[in-house]
């Protein structure tokens, strides 16, 4: 598939959004006090070293569990959040060493929708005021012309133009979110992260704004990050999709490699702890993995997985795994890809009940028949 | 009642309603509701928000507090001792082996929680105390449920307010060294038990340094000190990750057969009904609009809002094009603002003329225990007699 870029200025190559080795540190123990007192500042490695890119016209799945870095990979890549390291290049262009006039664009082209409704709109202003404040910031529209905007955004979202006048607090979950999305689409954006945008909404409300997410991305051209911790919302969503595991990326590919034919064992054990809403399910045991996610301020040396992972073996708590080619545009970090890697020769953990031998997975370059 | 139920019937509860008063009117968040419990099986009470679902469970374990008020209905609980003991004085509260928990004086109910009814709760954070380890606070469950056995009325519990603890009730000197040694092993015991490693030492750590799904499995605990007959969880999973959900679920299951008790699980997961669940129940705006076996309801599921439901999901093993959600949002529940009509009518696909007046519960045709709250159980819909929106002022899909 081929897309038009529709840009007046900027021709770029590659794809709309290119993250290389992304980090984002937070420090602990870094008050003054703690200076005087001598502490070391403890690194929390919230982001790790994130490379991922996102196409013009697709929508990227970014998955994982709480505390995987996700959204701060999402914020920080669109400069909300200072970077510890690393680049995120949108059209080409250099996101944290844009100046002037480029970066007013960028704040433009890219946008955000939150979570949560409730804390994420001005209970203060009116919708009007909320949806078309980008508007007034960037000074592109005024008096009738934002109040037409305003209206012809709500409708386009589902909801009322007589709805400008009113206040966040009487609107719904599923109401409220419709708003987040008129607000980020005032500014006719190109790029649209979205985070976690229907995890806080009923289910019924959350398939109203999935499929509304879809028809305004076919409508509007958009190209999406959809970072969500519910895999059946990102495979229904996604074109591709990154897996995150304690800051890092352990799996790229399009959408039905990663849901049928996952590669990393990380990957799999997510997609076996899914409940399905079928019959079949029943009395199905979900939890294969042991444990919880270790802490970020600690993250474990090697694969970052093998403290879970229940094919760990000593060399993944050597090295850590880099990213290996799987199939088309699909990348797994795992020694078990490589089937000349040390790993096979050395002695299983402790906790890795079975040999690795005999599963369906690894033990060689997986065969990218599409 | 014996004769409408099922021979393994442990609970049984009938037309349980419960409101609550607030400022801006009555709220009928539980309204007549019926289902009942097995023994050794799961029970799946499914709905989104504000259903009524949670509110169903803490009305039938006797737990609603001001400004709500169970306003009416029958909790028949199987147990031989109990009837007997009732049978001269309040015949009309004993029917057989059951009794109606509602008709018994406040303090022989109270007496039932732990030994009778458990809960765990979706938050196990404020569910413990922060400033008591967690091996303290099982043994206290444990002491509790010893002492209240020996005399129901004179118990107090330091966990007061912290959810399990709002179960246990009443009386000891504070800052006195409360729960025994022996209460302490059993306590560790339980925290084993529930597969948690090193629970020596664990159990002298306080809830801060657990992680969610521990202190979810310390909650267990705590749960199992009085070894209940039946546990409500009340969205046990829902604030975890979902391969330490899957974890707790297997764990739930494990306890639920080794201990022989009964479940009933909440949530407003399908997919966590269906890996768990015998039966099911489908909740909205506080009523039960669908219950039957999990064959039943996810296979043949007769009520609009069920089969809405099942449409709205994304499926994990199958990209579907399109999703069908159901149009519009989940009504209030303020009494000023229900109609006299099935709640679901403004929302459902079928809606038809008969749909004006409010539904009785009625079994699905050919299967007596698969029933809905709608005219679909024993009627065709037919286009002839659908209503049109305009029936509906204002409705919220606006
Ligand atoms: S590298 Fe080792 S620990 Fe990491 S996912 Fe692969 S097998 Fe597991
Ligand atoms: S009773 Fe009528 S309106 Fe209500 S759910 Fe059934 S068909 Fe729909």
């Amino acid at each position: 598939m081929s897309f038009d870029v529709e840009t007046d200025e900027v021709e770029y190559e590659g794809s709309l959004v290119e993250v290389e080795d992304l980090e984002k540190y937070y420090y602990e123990n870094d008050t003054l006090f703690d200076r005087v007192l001598g502490r070391e500042p403890t690194a929390v490695r919230a982001v790790d070293g994130v490379s991922f890119e996102v196409q013009e016209g697709e929508t990227l799945g970014l998955v994982g569990e709480s505390g995987c870095g996700k959204s701060t990979t999402s914020e920080t890549l669109l400069g909300l959040r200072e970077a510890t390291g690393g680049s995120v290049r949108f059209k080409g262009r250099d996101v944290f060493r844009m100046t002037g006039s480029e970066r007013t664009e960028f704040r433009q082209d890219a946008q955000i929708v939150f979570q949560d409704p409730f804390s994420s709109l001005d209970p203060r202003m009116t919708v009007g005021e909320i949806v078309t404040e980008g508007l007034r910031i960037h000074g592109l529209a005024g008096g009738e012309e934002r109040t037409e905007r305003a209206k012809d955004l709500l409708e386009r979202v589902g909801l009322s133009a007589r709805h400008a006048d009113r206040y966040p607090h009487e609107f719904s979950g599923g109401q409220r979110q419709r708003i987040g999305i008129a607000r980020a689409l005032a500014l006719d954006p190109e790029f649209v992260v979205l985070d976690e945008p229907v995890s806080a909404l009923d289910v019924s409300v959350q398939a109203q704004v999935l499929n509304l997410l879809e028809d305004l991305q076919e409508e509007f051209g958009l190209t999406y990050l959809f970072v969500a911790h519910d895999l059946s919302v990102v495979r229904h969503i996604s074109d591709r999709v990154a897996v995150m595991y304690l800051g890092k990326v352990v799996e790229t590919g399009p959408v039905d490699e990663i849901f049928e034919n996952p590669q990393h064992p990380y990957t799999q054990a997510l997609l076996d702890s899914v409940p399905r809403a079928s019959v079949e399910e029943y009395g199905r045991r979900g939890g294969t993995l042991e444990g919880d996610v270790p802490s970020p301020r600690n993250p474990p040396p090697g694969c970052r997985f093998h403290t879970r992972c229940p094919h760990a073996r000593d060399a993944c708590t050597k090295e850590l795994p880099p990213d290996y080619d799987t199939g088309e545009r699909h990348e797994a970090a795992c020694f078990r890809v490589d089937a000349d890697h040390e790993y096979w020769e050395s002695e299983p953990l402790p906790h890795a009940s079975e040999t690795g031998e005999g599963t369906s997975v690894g033990g060689g370059i997986a065969d990218s028949s599409d | 009642m014996s004769h409408a139920g099922h021979r393994d019937d442990l609970l049984r509860v009938e037309d349980l309603t419960t409101r609550f008063y607030t400022e801006e009117g009555q709220v009928n968040a539980v309204e007549s509701v019926s289902f009942d419990v097995r023994d050794n099986e799961i029970l799946g009470i499914v709905g989104e928000s504000g259903s009524g679902k949670s509110v169903t469970a803490l009305s039938a374990i006797d737990l609603v507090d001001s400004p709500g008020k169970i306003t009416g209905g029958e909790v028949w609980l199987r147990d031989a001792e109990l009837a007997g003991e009732f049978r001269g004085d309040k015949p009309e509260a004993v029917d057989g082996d059951f009794v109606d928990l509602r008709q018994l004086p406040t303090g022989v109910r109270r007496a039932l929680r732990g030994p009778k009814f458990s809960m765990i709760f979706q938050d196990p954070m404020s569910s413990f105390n922060p400033s008591l380890t967690v091996g303290e606070q099982i043994a206290e469950a444990v002491e509790v449920q010893r002492r209240a056995s020996a005399n129901p009325r004179s118990t107090r519990s330091r966990t007061q307010g912290y959810g399990l603890g709002k179960l246990l009730v009443d009386s000891v000197v504070p800052g006195r060294k409360y729960t025994s040694d022996e209460s302490h092993e059993r306590a560790i015991e339980l925290l084993d038990q529930v597969g948690i490693p090193d629970p020596v030492e664990r159990a002298d750590e306080y809830p801060h340094q657990f992680s969610g799904g521990m202190l979810q499995r310390a909650m267990v605990a705590q749960a199992l000190a009085g070894e209940p007959d039946v546990l409500f969880a009340d969205e046990p999973t829902t604030a975890l990750d979902v391969t330490i959900q899957a974890q707790i679920l297997d764990l739930l299951r494990d306890i639920q057969q080794e201990q022989g008790m009964s479940v009933v699980l909440i949530t407003h997961d399908l997919g966590v009904i269906a890996r768990m669940c015998d039966r099911v129940g489908v909740m909205y705006a506080g009523e039960v609009v669908e219950r039957g076996s999990l064959e039943a309801v996810f296979d043949d599921p007769t009520h609009p809002y069920t089969q809405g439901l099942l449409g709205s999901i994304p499926d994990v093993d199958d990209p579907a094009p399109r999703l069908e959600p159901i149009e519009g949002n989940v009504p209030n529940l303020l009494d000023s603002e229900m109609p006299d009509r099935c709640y679901f009518a403004d929302r459902c696909p079928k809606a038809m003329e008969a749909c004006l007046e409010h539904p009785e519960e009625r079994a699905v045709e050919g299967d007596r225990r698969h029933t809905a709250r709608c005219v679909l159980a024993d009627d065709e819909y037919d286009p002839e007699r659908a209503l049109d929106e305009s029936q509906f002022e204002g409705g919220d899909g606006e």
